[in-house]
């Protein structure tokens, strides 16, 4: 290995959390070795781990680097009791995760209005999780707290960036204006009670 | 935990449930309204577009008439719109009218916008039940390691005169004497009775003293609500918050 590599496994050893790529830059400008640069640095290392056969592997996430254990073994760890998995978050949390990531800066009560249920306590724990944050303050009346997420959310979720989750129109369901989502054909069927069910 | 399921296996579990010869349906399992009524409209095979309201609001109020109260409330205001909707609807519309705006439109898209939140759950659970596989170093900082006292070794004389040298560093303690100052209420009545002797009429600040301390404004305070309360003057106030007007009342005279 170039010692750029070495010098950055080292690095990415000693950390528990993703180092920023910022971080790993001024360390690559300090190193003795102006051959090797940061990116190539990354492959190589990313690449000994996945052909020399390593327990562990390289990753990229949350616009940091971060060396993980295999999932192959991640039965054999828990066993041991070395490490536990995170517990899973519930429907509603993720529910309300979902919103959040996608339309943030948001406030409480127009996550209520889309999932129509109270958030507050799922926001609290989601809070204390470290998964969201209040990002700023809105504009309207009580200058509602709006929620974010946070850099432990992309971890938590191995997202490199927000922008790696599908865009809103690479749903199978995007959103539609209320006006197109009438059907027309009720329009035109002048019948009184409920429109023809298609089922029927 | 293995029991907090998600929501896409919820909606399995109901529709296994309802296979079943006991008809069970835990709310529990939705995670809200929307979340049932997708699922019903999933259940039926309905046409999100075209949704027999009918038949949908009677199907939620059979599934929510089981919740207990406190939880109930989210679902009971849905129950209470798809009613309203389903009322809507069997409202007649005029001939002429051939602009008639659906009133199932609004829930249409609330319904929509809730699934493409549930299709980006699965997407998150995806990809956090793959990274739930895999372990980060785990560094914990060492909690600071505190030397452990064994019992005291001193001699008497040692001791006293490790107290003389604390002693010695504090040797002008600064003192300081606190001094209850009582309201003096009944001094302020012999000022507020030996203006009053004078003039009929007063104002609230002439018989405050120049620059008064807080003391001294609830003394006076209390001297005018007590000589009220006696008889000896009557108070008035213009307006909220306004200076009082202390007036001399007779009987004060006759005193």
């Amino acid at each position: 290995m170039t010692p750029l590599a070495k010098l950055l496994e080292a690095a990415l050893f000693a950390s528990a959390v993703p180092v920023p790529v910022d971080a790993l830059r001024v360390m690559a400008a300090h190193a003795d070795d102006a051959e090797t640069t940061l990116d190539s640095a990354l492959e190589e290392l990313r690449n000994h781990y996945d052909t020399d056969g390593h327990g562990v592997e390289l990753i990229e996430v949350a616009g940091g680097w971060q060396i993980l254990t295999r999932p192959e073994y991640t039965e054999a760890i828990e066993r041991a009791q070395l490490a536990a998995r995170p517990q899973r978050l519930s429907a509603a949390a993720l529910e309300t995760l979902a919103i959040i990531a996608y339309r943030q800066p948001i406030g409480r009560a127009e996550i209520e209005e889309i999932r129509g249920v109270g958030a507050g306590a799922i926001l609290k724990s989601l809070g204390e999780r470290g998964l969201i944050d209040i990002v700023a303050r809105g504009e309207g009346l009580g200058r509602p707290l709006l929620y974010g997420t946070t850099a432990a959310f992309l971890e938590q979720f191995a997202l490199r960036h927000l922008e790696e989750l599908p865009r809103a129109d690479e749903l199978a369901i995007a959103l539609r204006a209320p006006r197109q989502a009438t059907p027309t054909s009720v329009a035109a069927t002048k019948d009184n009670g409920e429109g023809p069910s298609r089922a029927d | 935990m293995d029991d907090v399921r998600a929501g896409r296996m919820s909606s399995l579990a109901v529709a296994e449930t309802a296979t079943s010869e006991v008809f069970v349906v835990e709310l529990a399992e939705f995670s809200g309204p929307l979340d049932l009524l997708l699922s019903l409209i999933r259940d039926e095979q309905i046409d999100i577009y075209d949704i027999p309201i009918a038949r949908i609001a009677e199907q939620f109020l059979a599934r929510i008439s089981t919740l207990k109260l406190d939880e109930a409330a989210d679902y009971l205001e849905m129950a209470a719109r798809l009613v309203r909707i389903k009322a809507q609807m069997l409202l007649p519309r005029r001939e002429g009218e051939d602009v008639w705006e659906d009133p199932r439109a609004e829930l249409v898209r609330r319904l929509l916008e809730y699934q493409q939140v549930r299709e980006v759950v699965d997407v998150l659970e995806r990809r956090s039940e793959e990274r739930r596989g895999k372990f980060a170093r785990a560094y914990t900082q060492q909690a600071a390691q505190l030397p452990v006292a064994g019992p005291l070794r001193i001699s008497l004389p040692e001791l006293l005169s490790a107290v003389d040298r604390v002693l010695r560093l504090a040797r002008k303690p600064q003192v300081h004497d606190v001094i209850p100052r009582a309201l003096d209420v009944d001094g302020a009545i012999g000022i507020v009775r030996a203006l009053l002797a004078i003039r009929a009429h007063a104002h609230w600040k002439d018989v405050l003293p120049r620059n008064a301390e807080p003391w001294e404004v609830l003394s006076v305070l209390l001297a005018l609500l007590e000589l009220a309360k006696r008889g000896e003057l009557r108070l008035m106030q213009p307006r909220a918050f306004a200076a009082f007007e202390i007036t001399r009342d007779s009987p004060s005279e006759a005193a």
